[in-house]
C-alpha cells in the first residue's frame, strides 16, 4: 500500500517535469501579483511591511487556485482517473498521494520563492520566519481544500469560477490565522499558539479531506 | 421500530405528507408574525441606550438564527442522504439552500441598517457580521454547485458533500473570525442562565423566532414539493396529479 503511494507520487512528479510550464506558471503568477501591490500603492517600506502578510497570503491563495486545474483535470480527460478509482488500493489513499505530489509541485516552490518576496516587501527576519512557517503549514491545507473543490467541479464545463466560489470561503480561517501569526511576529510577540492552531487544522484536513475528495470523485466520475 | 418511516423514502408519500404539513406551518407562521411584529415594533419598551432602533432585532435575530438553523437542516439532510443513499434527503438540501441564503441576507441587511445609527457605519468588519457574510458565501457556493450540474441526482449528491465540508468548516470560520476581531455585542438570549434582556422585550422576540422558524419550515416544504415534482416529472403519479389538478383547477403545486 505504501508502495502504491510512492508510485502515484512518482508518476505525478515525472509528468510534471515533462511539462514544466504547468508548474512554473502559477509561481510566476504568484511573484507578479505580489509585485503589483508595491506598484499600485506606493513603495513606503513601513506600509509594505504592514500589509505584506495579507498580500502574500492572498497571492498564495490565488496561485493555488490557478494550479488546481491540473490536479485531476488531465487525468479525468484521459481516463487515468478512472483507472485510479478501479485500483485495488483505497481511493482516499491514492488521492492523498496525488495531493502530496501536487503540494510538492505548487506549495513547495512558493516556499522557495518566499525569501525573494520578503526582500521585495522589506520584511524583517523574524517576520519572514513567521511567514515561512505559516506557508509551510498552510499551503498543504489549501491543497487539500482545493482538491475537494476540484473533485466536485471536475465534470463541469465551466468549473473554474465555481471552484473559486467554493474554495475561497472555506480557506478564510487559514488566511486569518496565518496573517495573525505574521502580525504577531511583526510586533515581536510569540506566534506559536497560532501556528499550533494552523497545525491542528492541517491535521484535521489531512484526516478528513481525503474522504470528501474520494466521495466527490465518485460523484463526478460516474 | 423505524418501520413507519420507510414509506416516506418514496417520493409520492413524502409529497403528500409535506402537502398536509404545509398549511400547519403557515398557520403557525402568519399569526405569530403579526403578533410578534406589532408587539415588538409598537408595544415593547424602547431601549434605554439604543432608543427605538433596537427594534430591528425582532427581524435581525430570528433571521440570523434561522440562517444557521437552515444550514443545520441541510447538514443533517446531507448526512442522511449520503450515508443511507436517500435521494429525498438530497432534495431537501437543494430545497433549503436558497431559503437559508435569503435569511442570511436578511440578517446581514438588518445588521447593516442597525449598525448605521449605532456604530456610525453601514458595514463594520465585526466578527459576527463577517462570519455571517462567509455563511452567505458558502450558501451561494452550494447553490451555484447545485445549479451547475445538469443531472440533478449528481447535483444533489455534490451539494450534499459540499454542505458537509461546510459544516465542519463553519465553526472554525466562526471562531477564527471571533478571535480575529470583535465589536458585536455578546449573545443575548442563547445564554441559558438568565437572558440579559427585559422580559417585555424578550417575549415578542421569542414569538418572532417561532414565526421565522415556522415560515422556514413552510418554505422548505414548498420548495421540496416543487423539487419532487421537477425530478419525478416523468413518473405516472406526477402526470396523473398534474392532469387532475389542471382539469378541476384546484390547487397548483
Amino acid at each position: 500500500m505504501f508502495n502504491a503511494f510512492i508510485q502515484v507520487v512518482r508518476k505525478e512528479l515525472l509528468g510534471a517535469f515533462r511539462q514544466q510550464s504547468d508548474i512554473l506558471n502559477p509561481i510566476w503568477f504568484f511573484v507578479i501579483v505580489v509585485t503589483l501591490f508595491p506598484l499600485g500603492i506606493g513603495t513606503d517600506p513601513a506600509l509594505l511591511a504592514r500589509i505584506a502578510p495579507g498580500i502574500i497570503w492572498v497571492a498564495a491563495l490565488l496561485a493555488a487556485l490557478l494550479s488546481f486545474e491540473r490536479l485531476f483535470k488531465d487525468d479525468y480527460i484521459d481516463g487515468s482517473l478512472e483507472q485510479l478509482m478501479l485500483a485495488p488500493h483505497p481511493l482516499t489513499w491514492l488521492v492523498s498521494a496525488k495531493i502530496f505530489a501536487h503540494w510538492l509541485l505548487t506549495g513547495l516552490p512558493i516556499l522557495l520563492v518566499s525569501p525573494l518576496l520578503a526582500v521585495f516587501l522589506s520584511l524583517e527576519v523574524n517576520t519572514f520566519w513567521a511567514l515561512f512557517l505559516t506557508l509551510l503549514i498552510g499551503t498543504p491545507i489549501l491543497s487539500l481544500l482545493g482538491a475537494i473543490g476540484v473533485a466536485l467541479t471536475i465534470g463541469l464545463r465551466k468549473g473554474g469560477v465555481l471552484l473559486s466560489l467554493i474554495m475561497l470561503p472555506l480557506s478564510i480561517p487559514i488566511l486569518i490565522f496565518s496573517t495573525m501569526a505574521i502580525d504577531a511576529a511583526t510586533y515581536g510577540q510569540s506566534y506559536l499558539g497560532l501556528l499550533a492552531l494552523l497545525a491542528a487544522m492541517l491535521v484535521a484536513a489531512v484526516t478528513l479531506a481525503p474522504f470528501a475528495i474520494a466521495a466527490s470523485l465518485r460523484v463526478s466520475v460516474s | 421500530m423505524w418501520k413507519w418511516l420507510h414509506p416516506y423514502a418514496k417520493a409520492e408519500k413524502s409529497y403528500i405528507l409535506s402537502g398536509k404539513l404545509m398549511p400547519w406551518f403557515l398557520a403557525l407562521a402568519l399569526p405569530t408574525f403579526i403578533v410578534g411584529m406589532v408587539w415588538g415594533l409598537a408595544f415593547a419598551p424602547a431601549d434605554y441606550q439604543q432608543g427605538d432602533s433596537f427594534r430591528i432585532i425582532y427581524i435581525h435575530v430570528p433571521a440570523a438564527m434561522m440562517a444557521m438553523g437552515a444550514y443545520s437542516t441541510m447538514a443533517i439532510a446531507a448526512f442522511i442522504g449520503l450515508v443511507w443513499q436517500i435521494r429525498l434527503a438530497e432534495m431537501t438540501v437543494a430545497a433549503t439552500a436558497p431559503i437559508g441564503a435569503v435569511y442570511t441576507f436578511i440578517a446581514l441587511f438588518t445588521g447593516a441598517a442597525w449598525g448605521k445609527p449605532m456604530w456610525g457605519a453601514w458595514w463594520v468588519w465585526d466578527a459576527r457580521l463577517t462570519s455571517e457574510l462567509i455563511l452567505l458565501f458558502v450558501y451561494l457556493g452550494i447553490i451555484a454547485l447545485y445549479n451547475a450540474f445538469s443531472d440533478k441526482v449528481l447535483a444533489g449528491r455534490a451539494a450534499s458533500i459540499l454542505t458537509l465540508v461546510g459544516v465542519i468548516n463553519l465553526p472554525i470560520i466562526h471562531f477564527s473570525v471571533v478571535w480575529w476581531n470583535t465589536l458585536h455585542q455578546g449573545a443575548t438570549i442563547t445564554k441559558f442562565d438568565k437572558p440579559s434582556m427585559a422580559t417585555e422585550m424578550l417575549i415578542p422576540l421569542l414569538i418572532m423566532i417561532v414565526s421565522f422558524a415556522a415560515f422556514l419550515g413552510f418554505m422548505v416544504l414548498y420548495r421540496f414539493r416543487n423539487e419532487i415534482l421537477q425530478r419525478e416529472s416523468h413518473r405516472p403519479w406526477v402526470i396523473a396529479l398534474v392532469k387532475s389538478s389542471s382539469s378541476n383547477d384546484s390547487q397548483g403545486a
